[in-house]
């Protein structure tokens, strides 16, 4: 059944500008169930046979959406998800980059005790291989399978999948959580779901410099995962002090580095690949053990 | 994006932060003037977007108009090197000139986002100039941390307790209440990243006071603080990476050999990693975006051919959206738009229409090396670099 983008998820797209409507199609053609488009003031009219509605709440009750994708400019992505979460949507897939981090620490905050999942913001996005996608993830890459990948940057996850698919390994969902250093769903949070997801037996764990989400997620790995993880750490080169492209990419007043997750996932009985292009080899003898 | 101290304390006074009088000067003889006007001791300061400015030399107190001429002269146009600004140092184009005060206690004042817990955090310790870092690591007791909820904000109680933690009294307490609400207040509006008083000081008289002020502003946040372009210092950056965002690239330059050009921040920084464990070492980050446009690869060769310490560059695409055959092309023009391109160019290119890209590559007549796979890649550009195996 794989984890949060499933069988029964019908999603809506908040922003259908022209990047939306082009990855709302890509979506469509994969077999994602998009049923409905936001275009405040234009309810009525149609967007590649979709309908569009005024709010998120008038498309949630004509269509019976549960899930958002935002492809909203940055001024405005952080209403967009205040929207999506006070109409209770089950999952919100935030794609837009450059949001102020203050806007965020809203967002964040608005999460608490809500129904909502959120994955981003700056983040490539979801997909569960044969069943659908939300995002701009490149579809062909991916495989259906009982591996789940967590990562917070967008091509190298497409990279790592490419590796898994092909050494045979197949995916069961993929999730791009975000390079922002406030992100809603976290290493920790998406580990916890596969952990509890049946169909998932193994989880591919891609960090990056910054923060501390590997080393909660390696936390929780110690105390409570029961399956194997197999994970790369993004920026051993990396100087101190720099922001290397994503927000959260930085490591500051000395903490954060690649050294520091690595250690601590290693600890933690996780299989962390010093090379990325050894990702996927790294999972297939794990598999095998 | 970083401001100068003379910088972040005007918007402190403007905010109701107090800070000691003081004038930004670029020529020595406003020094000897400022001193003259208002008279000594007075405090000269470098301006420089790095800390330890003290232990490196570009900080000095002077009571008298000939030692603060003096020390002027000396920090003006020096190198200031310190733990933050690599061994190349910077120079100090930039003076603060200010009366000294009366200091009767340093204490250290921060606010941050704390990534966490998704909030922003006080952060307090009733040791002042000294780095916090230190401070956290030797004797953690000693930090105060308070965290403050978006939804109301900074509340009273909080800063007061904040202030007695400090073990402040009678002015200064009252003072210290409001410095925090208002650099809160400062925080919010302007959108800041991250604020930092070190040492925040009660004078003599019992005065809170600001005697030195570090504010970091949210990139992400730029359209709608238009009135931070103006801070901007261009020249405390790297000219290479100011001519890389003209062009909404993420560039930064490095110490190696292998210029890199690589879609996506998260593979750019593994590219890197790599080409360090095949035995080079990266020229720079740089991320050509989700897109890899035309337009953006040719920008981006341009600036990765104008580091002379590049000697072999690697293309890594992993197309997704962005057709490996558009980039292909894009890289080929770019080549020949450039001309004169002599360092050898090692393309990876995976992902959609990844085949159509390398016969664009190998049917161009231009000198690329393709390459199969990531550390086939990563492998070849290294040699290549290092003058390893004629490869």
């Amino acid at each position: 059944m794989a984890i949060l983008l499933k069988e029964h998820t019908k999603v809506m797209v908040q922003g259908l500008g022209k990047e939306g409507q082009f990855h709302a199609e890509k979506m469509l053609e994969c077999g994602t169930k998009v049923v409905a488009g936001i275009r405040p003031g234009k309810a009525g009219q149609d967007v590649l046979g979709i309908p569009c509605f005024n709010t998120v709440a008038d498309a949630k009750a004509a269509t019976g959406a549960n899930a958002s994708i935002i492809f909203v400019p940055s001024p405005f992505a952080a209403d967009a998800v205040m929207e999506a979460i006070d109409a209770e949507l089950e999952l919100v897939v935030l794609i837009t980059e450059g949001i102020p981090t203050l806007d965020m620490v809203k967002v964040k905050n608005k999460l608490k005790n809500s129904k909502t999942n959120l994955i981003g913001p700056n983040c490539p996005g979801i997909i569960t291989p044969g069943v659908g996608k939300m995002g701009i993830l490149p579809v062909s890459i991916f495989m259906p399978g009982k591996c789940g990948v967590i990562s917070r940057s967008g091509t190298l996850t497409y990279e790592v999948a490419a590796q898994l698919t092909a050494v045979g390994i197949g995916q069961s969902t993929c999730i791009g959580i975000g390079g922002d250093p406030v992100i809603g769903t976290s290493h920790r949070d998406a580990l916890e779901m596969f952990n509890n997801d049946p169909d998932t037996d193994m989880v591919a764990l891609i960090g990056e410099i910054g923060g501390t989400d590997e080393e909660i997620a390696a936390e929780y790995i110690k105390n409570h995962m029961t399956k194997p993880v197999v994970a790369f750490i993004a920026g051993s080169t990396a100087p101190k002090g720099k922001r290397m492209g994503h927000a959260g990419a930085i490591i500051a007043g000395g903490k954060g580095t690649a050294a520091e997750k690595k250690e601590a996932l290693r600890a933690a009985g996780v299989a962390v690949a010093d090379s990325p292009a050894d990702v996927g080899v790294t999972a297939k003898r794990i598999l095998e053990g | 994006m970083k401001i100068h101290e003379y910088q972040a304390k005007e918007i402190f006074a403007k905010y109701g932060i107090p800070v000691p009088e003081g004038q930004m000067v670029t020529e020595v003889g406003d020094v000897r003037r400022f001193f003259e006007e208002k008279g000594g001791p007075v405090v000269v300061k470098a301006q420089i977007h790095a800390g330890g400015r003290g232990k490196g030399g570009g900080v000095k107190f002077t009571p008298t108009v000939e030692e603060a001429e003096q020390a002027a002269k000396d920090i003006m146009g020096m190198t200031l090197i310190t733990h933050q600004t690599g061994p190349e140092g910077k120079l100090v184009q930039r003076l603060l000139v200010e009366k000294a005060a009366n200091i009767d206690r340093e204490m250290y004042l921060g606010f941050v986002m704390d990534r966490e817990t998704s909030r922003v955090a006080i952060i307090a310790s009733t040791e002042g100039g000294v780095e916090i870092e230190k401070v956290a690591a030797e004797t953690p007791e000693k930090i105060i941390k308070i965290w403050i909820d978006p939804a109301v904000g900074l509340m009273p109680f909080q800063a007061r307790e904040v202030c007695f933690k400090l073990g402040l009294e009678g002015t200064a307490f009252k003072g210290g209440v409001k410095m925090l609400q208002n650099l809160y207040r400062m925080f919010v509006e302007e959108d800041a990243s991250m604020a930092e008083i070190n040492p925040m000081i009660v004078t003599k008289e019992g005065e809170a006071m600001a005697l030195d002020a570090k504010v970091n502003f949210d990139d992400n946040a730029a359209f709608r603080q238009k009135h931070h372009v103006e801070l901007r210092d261009i020249s405390e950056e790297d000219p290479l990476e100011v001519e890389a965002s003209k062009f909404d690239l993420n560039y930064i330059k490095l110490d190696g050999k292998v210029g890199c050009m690589v879609n996506g921040a998260g593979l750019a920084m593994a590219t890197m990693d790599l080409i360090k464990q095949c035995g080079s070492e990266p020229a720079n980050f740089l991320d050509v975006g989700g897109s890899a446009s035309a337009e953006g690869v040719e920008n981006a060769f341009r600036i990765l051919m104008s580091d002379k310490d590049v000697k072999c560059v690697l293309i890594n695409i992993f197309g997704g959206i962005v057709r490996c055959d558009k980039v292909a092309n894009g890289v080929v023009e770019a080549i020949r738009n450039i001309g004169n391109v002599e360092v050898p160019i090692v393309v990876r290119l995976e992902g959609t229409n990844a085949k159509e890209g390398l016969e664009i590559i190998n049917n161009s007549g231009l000198n690329f090396h393709t390459a199969q796979g990531f550390a086939d890649a990563a492998k070849k550009a290294a040699d290549l670099a290092e003058g390893i195996g004629g490869a």
